[in-house]
């Protein structure tokens, strides 16, 4: 054990890790987005990054008939040519698992797992009792990923055991029933510092995955961010040998985000991480912009949106 | 395909049209040597011939300083000081407008990446002339004095390592303190000053301002000694910046030497270690490390040395060598079978000196001068690789226990060109700055330029500053 859960060996542990110099990773992020990924090279990030997705939609307005209606496409994402892969996962609120998870069974996706966003999402601002029943909720409905959030209060006010103590018991709850994707909300951390020492705390707790956003708070996604993250999970790996995955969510639209994020992984993290159990991308506009660029690679020119489905 | 690997992606070579043979550049107009001799130059990453150069002779070189002369003196010191300016404004955006045109020529004269002469070489060119032309009228404000007066004819010898960059280096604050020049590239990259040739003639630059002379050492000889020239300005070697000096001592001739260099990048235990390592890859991988200002030696405080060494492999993994043209290359073509030569050489003594040399995995073409990114560890300070530049992808990894003992090591050099720092903590940049004796120090960042920013060096990397307003004073006599 690096670790145990008191606040003085979580203190200790993370005061351990080297500072992050923003400047110097901007850098690297932008040097990083010069990546020319053409031909073979595209077509190869495109299919890659479509099975990537966690189809998401997370609204107030969300109903079984628009759940029903990502999981077909999260299924067969353009319905006139079956060799697009299916998407990741699909990701929703807790209330909605059992209505994805019974879509996906009658369509052939019953292998796409059902991705539940809990512990109060997004604020995480509740009780943990309520946390952890948001969590139970969703597992007994089905989800095989648990997203939950960290309580970012208490990680803002040094609280790193509090921060640490829920995504154990969280981890608990999931047993060996759901994967657990931890999200840091980035945006809310600000500092680069802070989402290192976020990653490692979520990774010693018994993340399976990290992950930056909600999609609730702008900024999300962005490059500095995932390439901190990448390396913590690098960096973890060369500590424990065990592999954690990483989710950036919020923010990736188009083609040329999806694919600076695989180049990011590819030089990062390494070419191990290059596969959905290890890198999802949280998205929902993002897969029409993919299909459309397939296709412009099939056909050699740009199709009309109205081509591809608005769900 | 399995794994992501990136397609070719190559930098069309379309834009540029290369003669078969060039002449040289005097009083406005190509014109063939009178010497009467060509050589021909060469892609480094395929060694096929780019074009025939030619190589001037002392008359050649008699008749680019009269040029030269009688420009300053008829024309160039007579004109208003705001016209000089617009003339150096249109240069820099002809320069701009034709940087693609630039960065393709210079990728395959010189072998350097398409990303760096396309994103670091054309860019600051004309980062150069802008800043230099805003100063043109404004040299009253330069500190050297309320009328300060150019020199006359400058003769400006420049490296092959970056070909156009230095060329504006030299060139923009010639100008714009009102000297005319006579400019001599290194003979295996003439082909940007040639294209230059060209902007000047498209940008109306009286004749004669600027000339350019090919050759080999022995045309920079020539024009080093020529009596026609008031100032000597030379980026290359310690050794020929060494003969320059010994031979216009005695003269009227004033210099500006910029010269070899064995930069040390300090590493504290306290730094931002991802940050640092790709710091230290940028440090002395940059443009194969083909830089005067290199970190070719790496101080790590001892105990995070294996720490950063592991990491440093790892990024050194994934770099990617290859064809300059592709977008994708990280590291291009070592620039001569010479130079390539000299790096083997000095990597074998370290080898037999007892250091442990570790090479990125990587294929290396069967065309062309290659050397793959290297390391050597477990060198000290006594090791010719610590000693010597290098002048390539090679790094030597040198351990420290403290401050004053990283500082020691880094001035235990007869060199003093730059030198970095890397600490999260703010005074100790200070107090290592003010101990190290290097002409630029960086702070946790690495080979970064600017044209407003003095560069040059201590002891034997040179004489006088080139950029910002320190090197305005190198091309002009101060007045009271």
């Amino acid at each position: 054990m690096i670790i145990d859960s008191s606040e003085g060996s979580l203190k200790a542990f993370l005061g351990t890790l080297p500072t992050v110099d923003e400047v110097g990773v901007q850098g690297r992020a932008a040097m990083l987005a010069t990546r020319s990924v053409k031909t073979t090279s595209k077509a190869w990030a495109i299919d890659m990054a479509i099975s990537m997705i966690d189809l998401t939609t997370l609204e107030g307005a969300d109903t079984p008939g628009k759940v029903r209606a990502i999981c077909a496409k999260a299924v067969r994402p353009d319905a006139m040519d079956l060799s697009v892969p299916s998407v990741g996962a699909v990701c929703v609120y807790n209330d909605m698992v059992r209505t994805a998870r019974s879509a996906l069974d009658q369509i052939g996706g019953s292998s796409i797992p059902v991705a539940a966003v809990a512990t109060a999402f997004p604020s995480g601002r509740a009780s943990f009792a309520v946390k952890a029943q948001d969590t139970l909720d969703a597992i007994n409905a089905g989800a095989g990923e648990i997203d939950m959030v960290i309580d970012r209060g208490a990680f803002l006010s040094g609280r790193y055991s509090e921060v640490f103590d829920e995504i154990v018991k969280i981890k608990e709850l999931c047993g060996n029933k759901a994967h657990l994707k931890v999200i840091l909300e980035t945006g809310e951390l600000v500092t680069l510092d802070n989402v290192r020492k976020a990653s490692y705390l979520a990774m010693l707790a018994g993340a399976d995955f990290i992950k930056t956003s909600t999609g609730k708070v702008v900024p999300a996604a962005t490059a500095p961010v995932v390439l901190v993250m990448l390396e913590a999970v690098r960096d973890f790996y060369s500590m424990t040998k065990t592999r954690i995955g990483v989710k950036p969510a919020g923010g990736i639209r188009t083609t040329k985000d999806a694919i600076k994020q695989l180049v990011l992984v590819n030089e990062i993290a390494g070419p191990e991480w290059l596969n959905p159990q290890l890198f999802r991308i949280g998205a929902s506009a993002l897969l029409n912009d993919l299909l459309l660029q397939r296709m412009k690679m099939r056909d050699g020119y740009y199709a009309s949106p109205s081509y591809v489905t608005m769900d | 395909m399995s794994t992501f690997d990136y397609a070719p992606a190559l930098e069309s070579t379309a834009i540029v049209s290369i003669a078969e043979r060039y002449g040289l550049f005097i009083n406005g107009k190509f014109v063939a040597p009178k010497s009467g001799k060509y050589f021909p130059t060469i892609n480094p990453a395929t060694e096929k011939v780019l074009a025939k150069i030619a190589s001037a002779n002392s008359a050649d070189v008699d008749l680019a300083v009269a040029a030269a002369r009688a420009a300053y003196v008829k024309v160039w010191s007579k004109m208003p000081a705001a016209e000089r300016g617009k003339y150096l404004f249109r240069i820099a955006r002809i320069i701009q407008e034709r940087s693609r045109e630039f960065a393709v020529l210079e990728s395959l004269d010189n072998g350097k990446p398409i990303r760096e002469s396309r994103d670091t070489d054309i860019p600051l060119a004309a980062a150069h002339f802008f800043y230099h032309a805003g100063w043109a009228d404004k040299l009253q404000y330069s500190g050297n004095g309320a009328s300060p007066k150019p020199l006359g004819v400058v003769g400006q010898i420049i490296p092959w390592n970056f070909p156009m960059l230095m060329l504006a280096w030299k060139v923009a604050p010639a100008l714009a303190t009102g000297n005319t020049v006579v400019l001599k590239p290194a003979e295996t990259t003439s082909l940007t000053a040639l294209l230059f040739a060209e902007v000047c003639q498209q940008a109306g630059l009286p004749e004669g301002v600027v000339n350019i002379i090919t050759g080999a050492g022995g045309t920079g000889a020539l024009l080093v000694n020529h009596p026609g020239i008031d100032k000597v300005a030379f980026t290359g070697s310690t050794e020929v910046g060494k003969l320059i000096a010994t031979s216009i001592a005695g003269s009227k001739k004033s210099a500006t030497l910029e010269l070899g260099g064995k930069a040390a990048n300090i590493i504290y235990d306290d730094a931002a270690i991802d940050e640092a390592v790709e710091g230290i890859v940028n440090g002395i991988f940059f443009n194969q490390g083909h830089v005067c200002c290199a970190g070719s030696r790496l101080l790590v405080q001892e105990n995070v040395h294996e720490e950063v060494l592991a990491k440093l492999k790892v990024r050194m993994g994934h770099i990617r060598l290859g064809n300059p043209l592709d977008k994708n290359t990280d590291i291009g073509a070592i620039n001569s079978a010479a130079q390539l030569a000299k790096i083997k050489e000095l990597s074998a003594a370290g080898d037999s000196e007892g250091a442990e040399r570790w090479s990125a995995p990587c294929e290396l073409p069967s065309q062309g001068f290659w050397f793959p990114p290297t390391i050597f560890t477990g060198v000290s300070q006594t090791h010719r690789i610590a000693r010597e530049e290098i002048f390539g992808p090679v790094l030597s990894l040198l351990t420290f226990r403290t401050p004053q003992e990283a500082v020691e090591k880094a001035n235990n050099t007869p060199y003093g060109l730059s030198a970095g720092i890397w600490t999260d903590k703010g005074s100790k940049i200070l107090w290592t700055a003010s101990k190290l004796r290097a002409g630029v120090i960086w702070a946790n960042t690495f080979n970064k330029f600017d044209p407003a920013s003095p560069f040059g060096g201590y002891k034997e990397s040179g004489w006088g500053r080139e950029g910002g307003r320190h090197g305005l004073s190198a091309y002009l006599k101060a007045s009271n």
